[in-house]
């Protein structure tokens, strides 16, 4: 893990881009300097995380949290709707999704 | 006349059933400390003046109607802007949600209503509760009434001033990896984190999901139990709530006793870390413990110096997915990019850029990052591997002593724009002591040990999980000493606002 190289600014855009956050240059740049501080420390864990060691995902274990199948009280279509940037009846107006080529 | 801003949750409670005072007087004398000090301390995103006295009102009417009310009923209190509240703007601290109303409740609020407690107020925060300083808010820092220049902790550090500040006496808080107890620790109040899962999440608004819980801060180790009671319990809205019966924590407080209890020094948390001025005050409140009859041991806990390298790979892994709904498609900020074609995928990217502060950027990028394929095994999955590590350190703790202690937080509150001036790795090894518990899912409590140059030190007693009543029975006993020690409750020593 030490040995792999440092994080690459144009690696930060490309994880920027599959996060969905526009950034500057600057942006970029300054957090890549924090990414690779952060990542140069937390990559010892690799080191005590041995293959005998189970991973625990949730510290109070619980199974089959399941409801009755029955019909619960739940938001209106108004009220859902309420906090929407741009509403069209009982549906939200979202800007275009398939590109026009 | 009593200044009733003075008074703890339950002096209040027994005077409004004593029917000394209304809730009507308790809630108007908070109003009017809220107005007095906010231009200082600046706890609060929205204040909720009318909502307050109109529940404040009907707690009257129905106590002079003689009806059934909760024995809380009528003690005010405050919710962290991060609880979403009906009819009432709720931001998580961030200009992504600067203008949402929530259409429903968040269970603790709905818990706290219908036990009837005035709402006073949503309280300012690090934004969606990433940061201990709340200075990552978006709507201005709050102030350490202890001294106004200081950070009041964070990420809960309006919750925890409003109580400090005699501004509320109750408050509701989240603890992701010490959101509550560090802020409380900062501010010479009590804060507790609960077992995960024994409080419900639904309607608090998502950070690290399994690390979230929420929790009491207060005055007293009696109060807080009060406040933990109202909120605690099985919630079938939240599928990692627990079921069984809630323990009586008010009794625990009651009953408070130091007298045999061991007390299990972490080793990890107190050998060099902890700056001169800390030590020394956590050292003095061990003192004063083993004189109240407590045993004093030591523990070792190998793994916990693991244990901030894993939170800083869990933690943020898991903001990366849970803040991915904040694409300006369904609530919060809509914003379209200045140039280019405006489609779904340029809106979302232009939304967020605008939509969060530098912390959360920061943290998104990290955990997409860490949860990439090629990494995923090396950063998630070790990590969570460290956590199993955690687990077992506790337990072998645990049989050789009740309660884990330490002192909260490394050091006291510090300046504002301290934190610019330090690398972020730096700055996260402030939560070193507080991490653990959330990793292990067990429960933790920060009372004030004593001061430090003027400044409050926070002393952190850790519990197995499930044993969140055993906090407050050693917490009070404790607390009851310490007291003793230094005549009277620390925050009595707070500078007047």
């Amino acid at each position: 893990m030490s040995e792999k190289s440092a994080i690459t600014s144009a690696e930060v855009a490309h994880l920027a881009d599959l996060a969905r956050i526009a950034m500057s240059e600057e942006e970029l740049s300054s957090l890549t300097g924090d990414l690779n501080t952060i990542l140069a420390n937390v990559a010892r864990v690799s080191e005590v995380a041995t293959e005998d060691v189970p991973a625990t995902s949730h510290p109070i274990p619980l199974s089959n949290v399941m409801r009755e199948d029955v019909v619960g009280e739940t938001l209106t279509a108004a009220e859902a709707l309420a906090g929407a940037p741009a509403a069209d009846g009982d549906k939200f107006v979202v800007p275009q999704i398939l590109g026009e080529d | 006349m009593t200044d009733l801003t003075r008074l703890s949750a339950v002096e209040l409670a027994a005077g409004m059933q004593a029917g000394d005072y209304s809730s009507t007087d308790v809630t108007r004398a908070h109003l009017d400390r809220i107005e007095q000090v906010e231009p200082a301390i600046n706890s609060f995103i929205t204040v909720t003046p009318d909502a307050a006295l109109a529940a404040a009102g009907e707690v009257d009417r129905k106590r002079a109607a003689g009806e059934e009310l909760h024995p809380f009923a009528g003690v005010p209190v405050t919710h962290k802007d991060l609880v979403v509240t009906a009819g009432i703007a709720t931001t998580a601290g961030s200009k992504m949600l600067a203008d949402w109303v929530p259409p429903y409740d968040a269970t603790v609020y709905r818990r706290t209503k219908a036990a009837g407690l005035p709402l006073l107020g949503k309280t300012n925060l690090d934004e969606f509760a990433m940061g201990s300083t709340t200075e990552h808010s978006a709507f201005g820092n709050t102030a350490n009434p202890w001294d106004t220049t200081k950070v009041p902790g964070g990420s809960s550090g309006g919750a925890a001033a409003s109580v400090a500040a005699y501004e509320a006496p109750f408050s509701v808080g989240t603890d992701t990896g010490g959101s509550v107890r560090q802020p409380a620790a900062f501010t010479g109040t009590v804060g507790v984190k609960p077992t995960y899962g024994s409080v419900s999440r639904y309607g608090v608004i998502a950070m690290a999901s399994s690390l979230d819980q929420v929790g009491p801060v207060a005055r007293s180790v009696g109060d807080a139990a009060a406040l933990h009671s109202i909120l605690a319990g099985h919630d079938p809205f939240d599928s990692t709530s627990l079921s069984g019966d809630v323990p009586d924590f008010m009794a625990a407080a009651r009953e408070g006793s130091l007298s045999g209890v061991r007390l299990g020094v972490i080793k990890q948390l107190v050998g060099d870390a902890p700056t001169g001025g800390v030590a020394e005050v956590f050292r003095a409140a061990l003192d004063v413990a083993a004189a109240g009859g407590a045993e004093i041991v030591e523990v070792d806990c190998p793994s916990l110096s693991f244990a901030l390298d894993a939170y800083y790979l869990i933690m943020p892994s898991e903001v990366s997915s849970n803040l991915a709904r904040y694409d300006g498609m369904r609530f919060g900020l809509r914003v379209e990019p200045d140039e280019g074609p405006v489609t779904a995928e340029t809106v979302m990217a232009a939304t967020r850029a605008a939509g969060f502060g530098a912390e959360a950027k920061r943290r998104i990028i990290l955990g997409t990052y860490a949860l990439s394929a090629g990494y995923y095994d090396a950063y998630y999955g070790s990590a969570q591997k460290v956590r199993t590590l955690v687990q077992r350190d506790f337990a072998r703790a645990f049989e050789s002593a009740d309660v884990l202690v330490s002192p909260t937080a490394p050091t006291t509150a510090f300046g504002f724009g301290a934190e610019r001036e330090a690398d972020p790795m730096t700055l996260y090894l402030g939560d070193i002591a507080t991490i653990p518990a959330n990793l292990a899912g067990i429960p933790g409590m920060s009372l004030p040990a004593g001061l430090s140059d003027g400044m409050p030190v926070g002393f952190q007693l850790l519990a197995p999980a499930h044993e969140d009543a055993r906090l407050y029975r050693i917490g009070a006993g404790l607390e009851t000493a310490l007291d003793a020690e230094r005549g009277g409750a620390l925050l009595a020593q707070a500078p007047e606002l």
